[in-house]
């Protein structure tokens, strides 16, 4: 093998990207783009299984069996979500536990989103509805991202998606269809969570420092700003067909701009609740380290009964 | 007791009777029998395969992206190796 200087391997690197050549987990890769990677995508996992938690809550309370089936499906969807992510973080080079101990210690973030309480049924509806959404919105573009198994993992979690966003949306057709209180908890839901929703985009570009060079790298395709608008563009007549109204006196289409306006977004929340202080934070993060602490002892004994055996057979 | 991780297994599966099996991932699991378990309700929740095969990662050997040119190379050269190289008169049939 030529020994390459690291200039060299960089330029060849970004050669590769510029071509739309996907990079593969033993390819040379700038150590910024691993850790980049790394960090993004154990974010992503976090966030499908954190995610599981506000609607697993509402699993024993699905108004009919129908519901509960979906509900459980949906749930059980986002937890395959977070082991295809975390199994391609791993071809980084990166430890799954140590990125679960991240989680816990708070090091690392996942979606702000999940941070909120799901407190009605209609909540349940507005999460498959605007929270999957905005995900979809998200993981389509990365479908195209220069990393290979990130990306394949992207194009396996959209085709599972797409019913996520309609079994919520269906429901909340349901809710806008019935009584004047199922209506008014459908509404409830909506102004709860539409701001939040907005806030799942991230940061705006001007605030948004990594942006440009994720960009470069094709790890990102789009700018926050613009998936924000685009989903903005997509929600609003799917609200209008449940008659439900936005939460936002400054809406308005601009036929200039061929874009919906909308007022800006309160920052200080955002940053308020990704750095820990949202409705849910603690609640979230106490739930996961339980659930692995508690289930240390089954993993332990799968295992050592595991080795167990093997060693019988060699014997 | 045993601090030990489960190991990593690469899942393979079989989309319909005819078809190859094909790398569809990985997941972690303590034995062969709990990740064929685990990779049907990881990989298979959609009617996406009809069999599975899972292999303990240890054992997957690669080829080294730094000898892509010296392996794959020599073949892009021979172009007499595919049938479009060859001039046949016209009116040749089924050929
Ligand atoms: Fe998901
Ligand atoms: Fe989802």
């Amino acid at each position: 093998m030529k020994t390459l200087d690291l200039q060299e391997l960089e330029k060849r690197f970004q050669e590769k990207v510029d071509k739309e050549i996907k990079i593969e987990p033993n390819d040379w890769m700038p150590d910024e783009y691993r850790k980049t990677l790394i960090r993004q995508i154990s974010q992503h996992a976090h966030s499908e299984i954190v995610g599981m938690l506000p609607e697993g809550n509402w699993i024993t309370r699905a108004p009919n069996l129908r519901r509960k089936a979906v509900l459980l499906a949906k749930v059980q969807d986002e937890a395959g979500h977070g082991l295809y992510l975390y199994s391609s973080v791993e071809t980084l080079g990166a430890d799954r536990e140590a990125t679960m101990d991240d989680l816990h210690s708070g090091k690392a973030k996942y979606s702000s989103i999940f941070n909120y309480p799901a407190v009605t049924w209609a909540d349940i509806g507005t999460i498959g509805w605007l929270v999957d959404g905005a995900a979809i919105m998200n993981q389509v573009a990365l479908c195209r991202c220069s990393y290979g198994p990130y990306a394949r993992g992207m194009v396996k979690i959209c085709k599972e998606e797409s019913f996520h966003q309609r079994q919520g949306y269906e429901s909340l057709v349901t809710l806008c269809n019935g009584t004047p209180a199922q209506k008014a908890m459908a509404q409830d839901a909506m102004n709860r969570f539409w701001w939040p929703a907005l806030m799942m985009f991230g940061p705006s570009d001007a605030d948004s420092p990594h942006s440009a060079q994720s960009m470069k790298w094709k790890i990102k395709r789009f700018s926050n700003d613009e998936l924000r608008q685009s989903f903005v563009d997509a929600t609003v007549p799917q609200a209008e067909i449940l008659g439900l109204t936005i939460p936002d006196p400054n809406l308005k289409w601009n036929e200039e701009r061929g874009h919906y306006d909308f007022s800006p977004i309160n920052w200080d929340e955002f940053w308020q609740v990704v750095n820990g202080n949202g409705p849910c934070n603690k609640e979230r993060i106490d739930a996961r380290k339980k659930a692995k602490e508690n289930g240390m002892w089954v993993r332990e004994a799968a295992m050592a009964y595991a080795e167990k055996r093997a060693m019988k057979k060699t014997a | 007791m045993s601090n030990r991780e489960w190991p990593l297994w690469e899942v393979f599966i079989r989309s319909k009777q005819g078809l190859n099996h094909k790398h569809v991932g990985s997941l972690r699991a303590p034995d062969a029998t709990l990740a064929l378990e685990n990779a049907r309700d990881v990989y298979t929740r959609r009617s996406e395969g009809i069999s599975i095969w899972v292999v303990e990662s240890n054992y997957v050997h690669a080829s080294d992206p730094s000898d892509a040119d010296s392996l794959f190379e020599p073949s892009d050269t021979k172009v007499y190796r595919h049938p479009t190289f060859y001039d046949v008169p016209d009116g040749v049939k089924h050929m």
